[in-house]
């Protein structure tokens, strides 16, 4: 799998490549300001781009300004941006053009070495991924709403998780049932909220972050 | 002598109420008259001793009667006239006397007594002698008719009336006086206003000695602040990041030794090095978004608040109107400002919708202009600044940069706080 990295402190970018060479990524560039990403990311056209929201020259939020010029012209360019800090607000602006193969994480999660490639790999076929943090200040912004207050913890837990962009798989995995309960909770979620059910993974995280934007 | 309600700005209601004022004006100007003769004795006679009480009375009495006159000259001009004088120090009678009179306001407010004895007389007097002349002259012939013989049957000196058909002539006088306090009440009473700030506003030297005592102070909270908030810094660090990350070195050192031996162990060991990261990361986070937050420095104050109301339960609208980017230390107080604002009206108002309004006008007082940031919700009110909901400190730190808050929240809603920081936009 080819890929771009975009990041400007050294130590970082080059523990993003070790990482990506290790899991058998092609990295076929590393750039670290936003001109050079725009220009590495149209000529290479890499089937996903690792992005650091923060980048020169301007020190501002010139990496996710970059992607989204970039996916401008190349609709669909699967981007996971990364970030010391994540923003509503920036979620927002990413996810405007719902098309998918987007994703937004802290910097931490790159921690979780397999669970970070595999997010990756989720935005290189397509999928929306967002940090745990964005998804629970969306649902703080829509703590007063009536229907979700309706749902019961373990439905906001499934709703949360499925916010982030995963599976039934991981999420039965991650709740320690058995991905029959996920899918009946996921149902009830869907009816409570008054969504239309989707058996596409991506199209149904789609629709929740939709909803939970309001 | 406040007013309340509409007051007449022009015409004839006005100007009756100007009349009114002269009268009382012209009271007063004997009663200043007395005061000062009250105080000329009192200074006399310190030596005595009793003079020294007299004196402390005679100054109260005579800045109250200042204030006063301060107060109609304020709402006659359209714009307060301060105080200026040295606040009294506390201690024995002989201190305070010696401190009121090396006030050189105390000689200004003596100065003016003199001054309103004279040009009050001229001002007040004209005007109110103006109207009775006018009503003089109206009624003339029915004065004529009702006085004895002799009284008023030679006006001006050397007429002489013989009739009271005759004395029908000195009725045009009336209108022609009516029409000349007409048209000088309310510029004499603006010439009487204007001597009153001339005397009892401060001069440029006391507005300086003000604005440096109050830029001191402000500069001392400043200073203050900033070194709590240092402070601040200092012990999250220490307690935080810097904790977790010898946490980390200790449990990496002990991996390295048990990687022979015990891989199982060493395996808890990076998992629990791993943590130690994420909390640091997530410390460290939280310390700057309060120092500065990112999206501050990336989108500047509008994407911020928009960031801000994003991010919070209650319905919040933000409207802001800036034609540029604000000084960065400006840009940063107004956020806090607002954000502290936003966060009491979400704490303790139980408000159901929130509106931010920020503008930016230029303003002829400020060099640049005049930030206004107005928050308002619909919730159950009653806030007060001293009611310990930190709106007190917002205030403290918008006053490091000239700016002020007023919080208008009657009991039952709704709630508008408003604030302004003065500043040049770049």
């Amino acid at each position: 799998m080819r890929i771009v990295i975009a990041e400007d402190l050294a130590l970082l970018r080059d523990g993003l490549i070790r990482i990506f060479r290790a899991y058998g990524f092609e990295v076929v560039d590393a750039v670290d300001n936003g001109p050079s990403l725009v220009r590495a990311l149209t000529t290479h056209r890499p089937d996903v781009a690792v992005v650091d929201v923060r980048l020169p020259p301007t020190f501002t939020d010139e990496g996710l300004r970059a992607a989204i010029e970039v996916r401008r012209q190349i609709p669909g360019l699967p981007v996971l941006m990364l970030s010391q800090y994540v923003e509503q607000l920036y979620a927002r602006e990413l996810m405007s053009d719902r098309g998918g193969a987007v994703g937004y994480l802290l910097k931490d999660r790159v921690l979780d070495v397999g669970q970070f490639v595999a997010t990756v790999r989720q935005v290189a076929a397509g999928g929306t991924v967002m940090d745990p943090e964005v998804v629970a200040a969306l649902l703080t912004h829509r703590s007063a709403d009536p229907p979700l207050r309706a749902l019961t913890p373990r439905e906001r837990e499934v709703l949360s998780l499925m916010a982030e962009g995963r599976s039934n798989a991981a999420i039965a995995g991650r709740m320690f049932v058995s991905e029959k309960a996920v899918s009946k909770h996921s149902n009830n979620i869907f009816a409570k909220l008054g969504l239309e059910q989707s058996e596409e993974d991506n199209r149904r995280v789609l629709a929740v972050l939709a909803y939970l934007e309001g | 002598m406040t007013g309340s309600g509409e007051r007449p700005t022009s015409g004839v209601a006005l100007r009756f109420g100007l009349l009114g004022w002269s009268f009382l004006l012209l009271l007063a100007s004997v009663l200043g008259a007395a005061l000062l003769t009250l105080w000329i004795t009192a200074v006399s006679v310190v030596a005595v001793g009793v003079g020294i009480p007299l004196t402390l009375l005679a100054t109260v009495l005579v800045r109250w009667f200042a204030d006063l006159h301060r107060q109609w000259a304020a709402d006659r001009l359209g714009e307060p006239v301060a105080r200026p004088y040295l606040p009294t120090p506390q201690g024995g009678w002989a201190v305070r006397l010696w401190a009121i009179m090396r006030d050189p306001a105390s000689w200004r407010d003596w100065a003016w007594l003199v001054a309103n004895a004279v040009t009050g007389w001229f001002s007040y007097g004209l005007s109110f002698g103006f109207f009775l002349c006018g009503v003089f002259y109206l009624i003339y012939p029915f004065l004529y008719e009702v006085t004895p013989p002799e009284v008023f049957r030679t006006p001006f000196g050397f007429f002489r009336l013989h009739s009271v058909q005759e004395s029908f002539a000195l009725v045009p006088l009336g209108p022609v006086f009516f029409a000349i306090w007409y048209t000088t009440a309310v510029r004499l009473a603006n010439l009487n206003a204007r001597v009153i700030r001339s005397l009892l506003g401060p001069t440029e030297q006391v507005r300086l000695r003000d604005r440096v005592r109050q830029l001191a102070a402000s500069r001392a909270e400043s200073v203050d602040s900033q070194a709590n908030e240092l402070r601040r810094i200092e012990r999250d660090l220490h307690d935080g990041a810097q904790a977790r990350l010898v946490s980390l070195g200790m449990s990496l050192g002990l991996a390295e030794q048990l990687l022979a031996d015990d891989p199982q162990a060493v395996r808890r060991l990076l998992v629990e090095a791993r943590e130690s990261t994420s909390s640091a990361l997530g410390e460290l986070r939280d310390l700057v978004r309060g120092i500065h937050p990112p999206v501050l420095a990336d989108r500047g104050l509008d994407g911020a608040l928009q960031a801000l109301a994003l991010a919070n339960p209650v319905p919040t609208t933000v409207v802001v109107q800036l034609p540029g980017r604000l000084p960065a230390p400006v840009e940063s107080a107004a956020y806090f400002a607002v954000a502290e604002v936003l966060s009491n009206a979400i704490k303790h108002a139980e408000a159901r919708r929130i509106l931010i309004t920020v503008e930016f006008a230029h303003h002829p007082d400020v060099a640049g202009g005049l930030l206004s940031m107005r928050v308002s919700d619909d919730g159950q009110g009653g806030a007060r600044i001293d009611g310990g909901t930190g709106l007190r400190g917002i205030e403290r730190r918008l006053a490091a940069f000239d700016g002020t808050l007023v919080v208008d929240s009657p009991v039952g809603g709704p709630t508008e706080v408003r604030m302004s920081l003065p500043c040049g936009l770049s």
